[in-house]
């Protein structure tokens, strides 16, 4: 497998002591991290071209950079733009380089902004996203599934499974992630058992999810990959919506993805899972605060005004204690609910889905798609009617599967 | 002798400068002994550690990006000793140049408020500037005394 040249565009990760941990996740995925050569007199002209006026020097740099990478003077795989957590000027070049270089070319693009804490196992997925765009665009071209395949998600919460044939799913598994080898044995089971296959059929795997690498080896997976393209495959894949852009939303019990694609190929990604307010497991914690099914949630929400309940924490602790000071102040249920989706929706919408290029069809995938509330008040937000794919539960599952049916040996 | 702090503290010629009228110059190239790689415009050092943000506490407050405190960690030492100063402002890359407004606004800051004989520059763009530029260190420079050119 050759190697992945990744261009560097940064301020500041040598000084936090990340520049290894940055180099270590790429060298992980087979890659090589470089920094675009520049002259001065290239700097100057490239960052008064580009018309941003900021002061940082090693940002102006960050700017010639990309400059050089676009206009073809450097070559590069993929590109990974690192800046500080918390320092604006940066946040601004960021996000400006990171639509500059989607727009401007085809070179995958991601961005990242760390702390001193920021360790390589944090990056690692990013870096295995960006490095399978630059490496696989012919297996992510993929529009069909052909053949018998299975896919495997271990997800943090629940681990999915299905099975496909000939391009439909005939059968499915779902249960909360247990341990991870066993619960992907169980989902499998089910899956098979619905299709009607036996193991030993089906004639290719994928897996996804933070348990791929185990569950792939347990299982002899042709396909091991991380979630952020599975899933961009498979949500414009069910979703329909295979050519031209589209972006997809994953609130994860985790973290959560917000992809931009391009003919079903993310361009722009981000991954946030800081914070426990802005996922899915805040949701459950609703849930169970007021007594119902989280598949009860979606529909309770429907019903409640979110306006009516003051939210307005990040945290997952204090946001669950103003749903009980709600609750004891006499909220009715309907209202905490609908607070609790819109909370989740605004946290993400705000942390998230600034950093990409919002363009429709906006597809909600993952588990917490199901949750009604949760898509109306992020649609609400966005201003768009959001779609939720049939087997919405199950994208990596499916994207998987997809993906795998390019592995299936021709006799 | 006087311990002098100068910004850009990457500056070769600022430092030259200041060792060649008899005292010694606080630069980066004091404290970054070992440049491996050039990822950033200042030839940063990447023997850096996730440890030194945290030393940079002592200059910049959590909510401060690691990236400064980081650099804090480097030249904030050198602060410390600083008996005098010469700031060199909106110099020209090639002078020397530190990659972090923000970092440079809080240096100029945190030596202006020491209250240490500090010598403020323009980076000088004509030939007779230059001149009055070199003068000017010069004249600092013998002011603080115990030098000798």
């Amino acid at each position: 497998m050759s190697r992945v040249r990744i261009a560097q565009l940064s301020c500041g990760p040598e000084y936090s002591g990340v520049q290894k941990e940055i180099n270590e996740a790429a060298a992980a995925v087979d890659a090589d991290i470089f920094f675009p050569d520049m002259k001065l007199a290239d700097i100057r002209k490239s960052y008064s071209d580009f018309g941003l006026d900021i002061r940082s020097p090693d940002l102006k740099l960050a700017i010639a950079r990309a400059k050089a990478l676009v206009e073809g003077r450097v070559e590069a795989d993929a590109v990974f733009i690192a800046t500080c957590f918390r320092c604006a000027e940066a946040a601004i070049v960021r996000n400006e380089l990171r639509r500059y270089i989607h727009e401007h070319s085809r070179l995958p693009v991601v961005s990242y902004s760390f702390t001193e804490r920021t360790t390589a196992g944090t990056l690692l997925t990013r870096m295995e996203a960006l490095t399978t765009i630059a490496r696989r665009r012919a297996l992510l071209a993929r529009e069909v599934q052909e053949g018998l395949t299975m896919g495997v998600d271990s997800g943090s919460s629940t681990t999915k499974a299905v099975v496909m044939k000939d391009n439909r799913i005939i059968g499915s598994g779902w249960l909360p992630t247990t341990g991870v080898i066993r619960s992907a044995d169980e989902a499998v089971d089910q899956a098979l058992s619905a299709a009607g296959v036996t193991r030993g059929e089906i004639q290719a795997v994928g897996t996804t999810g933070y348990g791929r690498f185990l569950v792939g080896e347990h299982l002899k997976a042709d396909l091991v990959q991380e979630e952020l393209t599975v899933n961009s495959k498979g949500a414009v894949y069910l979703a329909d919506a295979q050519h031209g852009p589209s972006t997809v939303i994953d609130i994860g019990g985790m973290d959560n993805k917000a992809i931009s694609v391009q003919d079903g190929i993310p361009g722009t990604f981000t991954m946030g899972g800081i914070c426990a307010g802005a996922s899915g497991r805040f949701l459950e914690m609703t849930a169970k605060r007021l007594g119902v099914d989280i598949t009860e949630l979606g529909p309770l929400a429907m019903k409640g005004l979110s306006q009516k309940v003051p939210m307005n924490s990040y945290c997952i602790v204090f946001g669950t204690q103003s749903l009980v000071n709600a609750l004891a102040a006499g909220s009715t249920p309907e209202d905490v609910a609908a607070a609790a989706c819109h909370s989740v929706a605004e946290q993400v919408f705000e942390q998230q889905l600034q950093e990409v290029d919002i363009k429709e069809p906006v597809i909600m995938v993952g588990g917490t798609s199901l949750i009604q509330g949760l898509v109306k008040a992020m649609g609400d937000l966005l201003q768009t009617q959001i779609t939720v794919p049939p087997y919405s539960q199950y994208i990596g599952a499916v994207g998987s599967a997809l993906l795998a049916s390019g592995f299936i040996r021709r006799e | 002798m006087a311990n002098v702090f100068i910004y850009p503290t990457t500056s070769l010629i600022l430092s030259d400068l200041v060792a060649r009228f008899g005292h010694k110059p606080l630069s980066a190239a004091l404290q970054v002994r070992e440049i491996i790689q050039t990822p950033g415009i200042e030839s940063p050092p990447l023997q850096i550690t996730p440890e030194d943000p945290k030393k940079g506490l002592r200059w910049a407050a959590v909510e401060v990006p690691s990236g400064v405190r980081g650099r804090m960690a480097i030249y904030g030492p050198l602060l410390d000793r600083a008996e005098a100063a010469i700031i060199v402002n909106n110099a020209e890359y090639s002078f020397g140049c530190m990659g972090c407004a923000r970092t440079n606004e809080l240096l100029t800051f945190l030596i202006r408020k020491k209250g240490i004989p500090v010598l403020d520059l323009e980076y000088p763009t004509t030939e007779e500037e230059g001149v009055e530029f070199v003068a000017a260190i010069r004249q600092f420079l013998d002011s603080l005394g115990g030098g000798g050119s």
